[in-house]
């Protein structure tokens, strides 16, 4: 088995993790930016942060033969401080030309609010003025109806954007519907308790088209699976899709949507 | 799959699931105190599953989620409860 891991925050993994994924078959990992779980006190810090993750992941994870790749942004959970957000921004352009930079992500809503939308178009637009592909986190819980709305209603609204270069992750069964039909890619999150099971994943594979479909890990520092997506893997496996579904779901799709990044190599 | 072997793989951990939310259930009855908004939306949500419908995690989804439309003034939490307060 060979897959693409298109979403986890591999900085707050071990190499323990690192080893069991590459042992699995995951050829490349790719780690948006995200909140740390508190707020940074300033750009320096999200500066720090990019370097780290541009720079020293990709090593630690060449030492298990896995290439990483990343996204930048602000998180919408910091999206509150306008003027913080401004500047991390002001930023961002210095990185995009990295070699490991895929776009600009994983940017959003979190509680649905006026300055998280503000935050989240601004970044559209940063993507737009410079080419870049864009990764979207949708709200939690009972926040993620509205906010996929909100999301959708935003992109739609700026002309600039091409829906095939956007995906929208951590769809449910209340969401998917919306973002396929809108054109855009849909990411399947598989965490224990709260998005989607491996089954859940499978049925929504098997309801819809799974052209521009792709699952995640999204591991990080809380309740989490590093390997789910090869576990998702193994239940399509069990419910009878074949070998080369199974592929196309966990190799070929994020290898379709992200070789539309020049930063993203081919990798087998 | 036909129905019988969707069965096959998914009862036994559907039954688990099942008893562990009427213990859940027994629990929160057993404690002393009343429901909060979370508690009355989850017993809401439950009326869709009876349902002869299909599309139900669908429709349990849409139970607890926040209809509305328009942003927040501000954003004054950074974590989701899992069901809608209502309008405050």
């Amino acid at each position: 088995m060979r897959y693409i891991e298109p979403h986890a925050h591999m900085v707050s993994r071990t190499t323990d993790d690192y080893l069991a994924m590459a042992t699995a078959g995951c050829l490349a990992v790719c780690e948006p930016a995200f909140w740390a779980g508190f707020d940074r006190s300033s750009v320096d810090g999200f500066y720090d942060y990019f370097r780290q993750l541009t720079d020293y992941e990709p090593k630690r994870a060449a030492k298990f033969g896995l290439a990483h790749y990343c996204w930048l942004c602000l998180n919408p959970k910091e999206s509150e401080d306008i003027k913080l957000a401004e500047e991390v921004l002001g930023i961002i352009p210095e990185f995009l030309n990295r070699p490991s930079v895929l776009g600009i992500g994983e940017i959003g809503l979190n509680k649905n609010s006026r300055n998280e939308l503000a935050v989240f178009e601004k970044h559209v637009d940063l993507a737009a003025r410079h080419g870049q592909l864009i990764l979207i986190h949708t709200p939690h819980l009972e926040d993620k109806l509205k906010g996929t709305r909100l999301i959708i209603d935003a992109l739609k609204a700026d002309g600039r954007v091409a829906p095939e270069r956007v995906i929208i992750d951590h769809v449910e069964e209340h969401t998917i519907q919306l973002v396929l039909d809108a054109g855009f890619w849909a990411g399947m999150t598989l965490y224990p308790e709260s998005k989607c099971t491996a089954a859940r994943a499978a049925d929504m594979i098997e309801m819809y088209s799974s052209e521009r479909l792709w699952m995640n890990s999204a591991c990080d520092w809380g309740v989490s699976v590093p390997l789910a997506v090869p576990r998702a893997a193994l239940e399509m496996r069990l419910r009878g899709h074949t070998a080369k579904a199974v592929d196309a779901m966990i190799y070929g799709n994020p290898i379709r949507f992200l070789s539309q990044s020049k930063n993203f190599r081919s990798c087998s | 799959m036909k129905r019988e072997q969707v069965i096959d793989l998914y009862f036994m951990e559907a039954r688990a699931k099942l008893i562990d939310l009427a213990a859940f259930l027994d629990r929160v009855d057993r404690a002393p105190g009343t429901d909060d908004f979370r508690m009355t939306a989850f017993r809401h949500a439950m009326q869709e599953l009876p349902v002869n419908q299909p599309n139900l995690a669908k429709r349990v989804l849409l139970s607890l989620s926040d209809p509305t439309t328009e942003p927040l003034p501000a954003a004054t939490a950074k974590t989701a409860a899992g069901a809608w307060p209502g309008p405050k």
